[in-house]
C-alpha cells in the first residue's frame, strides 16, 4: 500500500504542478489584458499581447490588490482569483512531493522487496542509516529527491517571498512549476521509483559499498540542493524576463536562493572531494572526472552568478550579464544531470547506462535551457541597461571576476565534452587531469588577483594610486612567501610555488576590509566575504603544498619490515582479520613512529562485502597538525609480503578546511543578508 | 551586431544538444582497434603452418606492393563465410599472407582443402602472442598493409562482399 500511496501523491502533486503552471499563466494573461484597460493608452486594450502593454504591467503594483479593487472589471477580477490560488497549489504540492519522497524512505526503511528499487539497492541486513541512504543512492530515487526539493523550494517561494512585485513573482513560480512538470513527467513515465516486483525478491541486491559511508549519504542530497537552489534563481530569471522586471528588487529576491545553493554546492564539492581521498584509497583529492566536473561547473556559475547578483541588488548593474549568468548556472546543472544519467560519458561513477532516459533528459534540457535562451535573446534586447561605472571601481574588478570564472568554465566544459566530440569524429581519447591542471591554475592565479584586490576597490569609481597604496601589505607578504617556500624547498615547481605566494598574499587581502573598521558594526556579510576569501586561500595553500611537497612510497613488505616516509617510519607488524555488520576485512597493523616521539598504531583495511561482492581499501589516515600520513594495505604477494602505499602529504587538510571556510563564509553572508532585508523592508540599495 | 550578440548563447547551446544527441544516438561500437594503425608493423617472425608454404616476417615488406594480412583459423566460423572474398581478392592480384590462431597444420589444410586457399604465406600463431602484438582481438581481422610496410587499415570481423571495394581501393591507396 505504501508504494501505491508515494505513487498517487506523486501524481498527485504533478497535476498540481501543471495546475500551478496554468492558474498562473491565465492569470497573467487575462490580468495583462484586464491592466491595459487602466492604461493611458486605451489603443492598446484588444488583442496586442504587445510589449508596452506588458511593460505597464510591473512596476505598478500587483493586480491582485490594485485591479481586483480599483478596477471594476470582470476580467482583472477573475485574474486575481486565478493567481490568488497559485500560491497555495504551490505549497500543497511540495507537501504532495515530500509526502512520496517520505513514503520511498520507508519502503527502504521497511526493506520491502516487493518494490523493484528497494530490491535492487538495499539489503535487510544493512545498517538503518544506510537504508535510508539507499532511497536516494540511486537513479529513480536520487531524482525523486531532486523534484521533492524543486517543489518545497517552490512552496517556500510562496511562502516566504513577499517582496517582489507580485506578477514577476507569480511568473517565476510558472517557470518553477514548468521546471517540476518536466521532471515529474521523467519520473512517472521513465523512471517510476514504486514500480512493483513480482513476485518479490526474498532479498535485496545491496548497496554498492562504495556509497555505504556517512560522508557519501549526505553528499548527493548537498548538492542536489544546490543545484535545485540554482533552479530557483533560474525560475527568477525567467520570471524577470517573462515580465521584463530586471531590477535591483528582483536581484535582491533571487539573491538568498543563489547563495543558498552555492553554499550548498560548495560543501557538497568539498565533502565528495574529501569523501573521494578517503574511501577510494588513491590519496588524491580531485581528478576531473566528468562527474566531478559535473558538479564544479555549477558552482564556477553560480560564484559568478553570486558576484554580479550583488552588483544587481546594490548597484542595479549588470543587468543582462546576471541574467545570462542565472540561465548558465541552472544549465551547468542540468547539463551535469544529464551527462551522469544518460551514459554518454565513461566515468568512475556514471551510473544508470540507459539511453531512453538520456533522451528524456535531454529533451527536458532542449525545453527548459533552449526555451530560456530564445527568451533572453528575444527580451533582454527591451531591458534597458542599468546603472554606469568606472573600469577601476568595485563593479569592474567584479566583471574581472566574472570573466575569469566564466573562461574556467569554459575549459572545464571543453574538457569534459571534448572526449564526446572526438568520439563523433572517431577517435577515442581522454583529456585528464594535466589538460585541466595546465589550463585552469594560471587562471585560478590571476583570479585570486582580482579576489585580492577587488574588496578594496570602491564602488562607481576609484583611483588606481590609492588602490596600489591599498596593496602594499599583500604584495608584500605575497613575495616574502615566496621566497621564504624558495629558500626552505628550492626545487618546488613553479605552479606549486606561485600558489602558495599568491594564498600567504590573498590571506592578508581578504582580512585587509575590516582594518580600521568598526567590528562591532561591520555587517555580517562583510565578515562571510572575508571568511569565504580567506577560505580560498587556505585552500589553495592546501592544494599547492600538496602537489609541491607530498612524498609517495608504494612498497611490498614483511612483517616487521621498516619502511620511511616524509617524517615517518612505517612497520608491518602483521595482518588480522576484521568483522563489520555486512563485511569482513583483513587488517595491517601498523606501527608508526615520528621522529623520538612515541609510537602509535594505524589499521588500513583491505574490505570484503558479500552483497553484491566487492572489495574495497579502506585507508587509514593518521591527521596531525602540519598534514596527514594516508596509509593503504594492498594485495598479498603470495610470498609473504604485502603491498603497502603510504602517502606523507604536508598541510593537505586545508584543502577541505579551506573549503568549509568558503561554505562558512556564504552562511553568514547569507544569515547577514536575510536579517538585513526584514529590519530594511524598502530600501532600495542596502549595499 | 549586438542583437546577434545575445543570440550566441543559444547557438552553443544547440551544438552541445546536437553533439549529445550524437553520443546519445551513436550505434554502440564496442570493437577494439589498433593503436597499431598509421605505424609499421612490428618486426616479428612467424613459422611456417604448412610444409608447403613459407612462415611470415611481419617486419620484410616483400616486393614492396600492399598486401593484406589476414588473422584466421580453420575453428572459426566467420572466417568460412569470409573465404570467398578472400578467393576473390586473390583474384584480383591482391598478394595475401596470414596468420593462423591457435591452430595445427592438419586442421588448417583441411579448412583451405575445403574453402579455397587464397593465401601466399601462412605463418603460425600457436599462443595468439603476435595477435595480441598486432592489436587485434578477435578472428578474423585483416590488416590492409601499405607499400611501405605500414598498418593502412584494419578491418574487424569478416570480409563481406560490400565490403571488397572498400578494401581495393585501401591497397590502390596504400601503394
Amino acid at each position: 500500500m505504501i508504494a501505491e500511496a508515494g505513487l498517487a501523491a506523486l501524481w498527485l502533486a504533478a497535476a498540481l504542478a501543471l495546475l500551478q503552471l496554468v492558474l498562473a499563466g491565465l492569470g497573467l494573461w487575462m490580468g495583462r489584458g484586464a491592466r491595459s484597460t487602466n492604461n493611458v493608452r486605451p489603443e492598446l486594450v484588444e488583442g496586442r499581447p504587445s510589449a508596452s502593454t506588458g511593460v505597464s504591467l510591473d512596476g505598478s503594483g500587483s493586480p491582485s490588490t490594485s485591479s481586483g479593487q480599483t478596477d471594476g472589471s470582470e476580467r482583472a477580477a477573475t485574474a486575481a482569483q486565478l493567481i490568488a490560488g497559485v500560491r497555495p497549489v504551490a505549497i500543497v504540492q511540495g507537501l504532495l512531493a515530500a509526502l512520496s519522497f517520505v513514503l520511498l524512505i520507508l519502503l527502504f526503511i521497511r526493506s520491502d522487496m516487493s518494490v523493484v528499487l528497494v530490491a535492487q539497492n538495499s539489503h535487510s541486513a544493512k545498517p538503518l542509516m544506510y537504508k535510508i541512504a539507499g532511497a536516494w543512492g540511486n537513479h529513480e530515487g536520487s531524482m525523486l529527491l531532486w523534484v521533492t526539493v524543486l517543489a518545497i523550494a517552490g512552496g517556500a517561494i510562496a511562502i516566504i517571498e513577499r517582496r517582489l512585485n507580485e506578477a514577476t513573482l507569480v511568473a517565476t513560480m510558472a517557470a518553477q512549476a514548468a521546471i517540476a512538470l518536466g521532471f515529474y513527467a521523467f519520473l512517472l513515465i521513465a523512471s517510476n521509483p514504486f514500480a512493483r516486483l513480482n513476485p518479490a525478491a526474498s532479498e535485496g541486491a545491496g548497496l554498492n559499498p562504495l556509497l555505504q559511508d556517512p560522508g557519501l549519504a549526505f553528499h548527493p542530497p548537498t548538492l542536489y540542493f544546490g543545484y535545485v537552489g540554482l533552479s530557483v534563481a533560474f525560475s527568477f530569471a525567467v520570471g524577470a524576463l517573462v515580465m521584463r522586471d530586471v531590477g535591483p528588487a528582483f536581484a535582491r529576491a533571487m539573491r538568498p536562493w543563489v547563495l543558498g545553493a552555492w553554499i550548498f554546492l560548495t560543501i557538497g564539492i568539498t565533502a565528495g572531494s574529501y569523501w573521494a581521498y578517503y574511501e577510494l584509497g588513491w590519496g588524491g583529492w580531485w581528478f576531473w572526472d566528468p562527474v566531478e566536473n559535473a558538479s564544479l561547473m555549477p558552482w564556477l556559475a553560480a560564484t559568478a552568478l553570486l558576484h554580479s547578483v550583488t552588483v544587481l541588488a546594490t548597484r542595479d548593474g549588470l543587468r543582462s550579464w546576471t541574467i545570462m549568468l542565472a540561465v548558465v548556472a541552472f544549465s551547468m546543472s542540468m547539463i551535469g544531470t544529464f551527462l551522469v544519467r544518460s551514459g554518454i560519458l565513461t566515468s568512475v561513477h556514471a551510473f544508470a547506462v540507459d539511453p531512453s532516459r538520456g533522451s528524456f533528459i535531454l529533451a527536458l534540457l532542449i525545453l527548459y535551457i533552449g526555451g530560456a535562451l530564445v527568451l533572453f535573446g528575444w527580451r533582454i534586447g527591451s531591458v534597458k541597461q542599468g546603472s554606469t561605472f568606472e573600469l577601476v571601481s568595485r563593479e569592474g574588478g567584479l566583471i574581472f571576476n566574472n570573466l575569469l570564472l566564466s573562461v574556467i568554465l569554459g575549459i572545464v566544459l571543453i574538457g569534459t565534452l571534448y572526449p564526446i566530440v572526438a568520439q563523433a569524429m572517431g577517435t577515442q581519447l581522454s583529456v585528464g587531469p594535466p589538460f585541466f591542471n595546465k589550463t585552469t591554475a594560471p587562471i585560478a592565479l590571476l583570479l585570486m588577483l582580482g579576489m585580492a584586490v577587488g574588496p578594496m576597490i570602491r564602488w562607481r569609481r576609484d583611483e588606481g594610486k590609492e588602490l596600489i597604496g591599498r596593496m602594499a601589505a599583500p604584495i608584500a607578504v605575497a613575495l616574502a612567501g615566496l621566497v621564504a617556500v624558495f629558500v626552505i624547498a628550492p626545487d618546488t615547481a613553479i605552479l606549486p610555488l606561485l600558489g602558495l605566494g599568491f594564498a600567504f598574499g590573498l590571506a592578508v587581502a581578504s582580512v585587509a576590509p575590516l582594518w580600521k573598521r568598526n567590528l562591532r558594526r561591520t555587517p555580517l556579510f562583510t565578515y562571510g566575504m572575508v571568511v569565504a576569501h580567506l577560505g580560498v586561500a587556505v585552500s589553495v595553500a592546501g592544494m599547492a603544498s600538496e602537489a609541491a611537497f607530498t612524498q609517495e612510497k608504494l612498497v611490498a613488505v614483511r612483517v616487521g619490515q621498516v619502511t620511511q616516509v616524509g617524517p615517518y617510519s612505517v612497520v608491518l607488524e602483521g595482518i588480522k582479520p576484521a568483522v563489520g555488520p555486512n563485511w569482513s576485512a583483513l587488517e595491517g597493523r601498523l606501527r608508526v613512529q615520528r621522529g623520538d616521539a612515541a609510537p602509535f598504531i594505524m589499521g588500513p583495511q583491505s574490505r570484503f562485502f558479500s552483497a553484491p561482492p566487492t572489495v574495497t581499501s579502506e585507508a587509514a589516515i593518521e591527521t596531525v597538525f602540519d598534514g596527514q600520513l594516508y596509509t593503504v594495505l594492498g594485495q598479498p604477494d603470495g610470498e609473504g609480503r604485502w603491498q603497502l602505499r603510504l602517502w606523507w602529504k604536508p598541510f593537505v587538510t586545508l584543502i577541505w578546511l579551506g573549503g568549509m571556510l568558503i561554505g562558512l563564509g556564504g552562511l553568514l553572508s547569507l544569515i547577514g543578508r536575510v536579517v538585513r532585508e526584514r529590519r530594511i523592508p524598502n530600501r532600495m540599495a542596502a549595499a | 551586431m549586438k542583437k546577434l550578440l545575445l543570440w550566441v548563447p543559444l547557438l552553443v547551446f544547440a551544438g552541445l544538444v546536437a553533439l549529445a544527441m550524437h553520443g546519445l544516438y551513436r550505434p554502440n561500437d564496442p570493437t577494439i582497434r589498433s593503436a597499431l594503425v598509421g605505424k609499421p608493423l612490428p618486426a616479428l617472425t612467424l613459422e611456417p603452418m604448412l610444409p608447403s608454404k613459407p612462415g611470415l616476417a611481419l617486419g620484410e615488406n616483400p616486393g614492396g606492393e600492399p598486401r593484406l594480412v589476414n588473422v584466421f583459423a580453420s575453428w572459426c566460423v566467420p572466417c568460412i563465410a569470409e573465404a570467398p572474398q578472400l578467393m576473390r581478392l586473390k583474384q584480383e592480384g591482391v598478394a595475401i599472407d596470414a596468420i593462423a590462431i591457435r591452430d595445427t597444420g592438419p586442421a588448417i589444410a583441411r579448412f583451405l582443402a575445403e574453402h579455397g586457399d587464397p593465401y601466399r604465406r601462412i605463418g603460425d600463431d600457436p599462443r595468439s602472442a603476435v595477435q595480441l602484438a598486432l592489436g587485434s582481438s578477435g578472428v578474423p581481422e585483416t590488416f590492409v598493409i601499405d607499400a611501405q610496410g605500414r598498418i593502412a587499415m584494419q578491418h574487424i570481423g569478416a570480409i563481406t562482399e560490400g565490403d571488397v571495394p572498400r578494401i581495393l581501393a585501401a591497397l590502390e591507396a596504400a601503394r
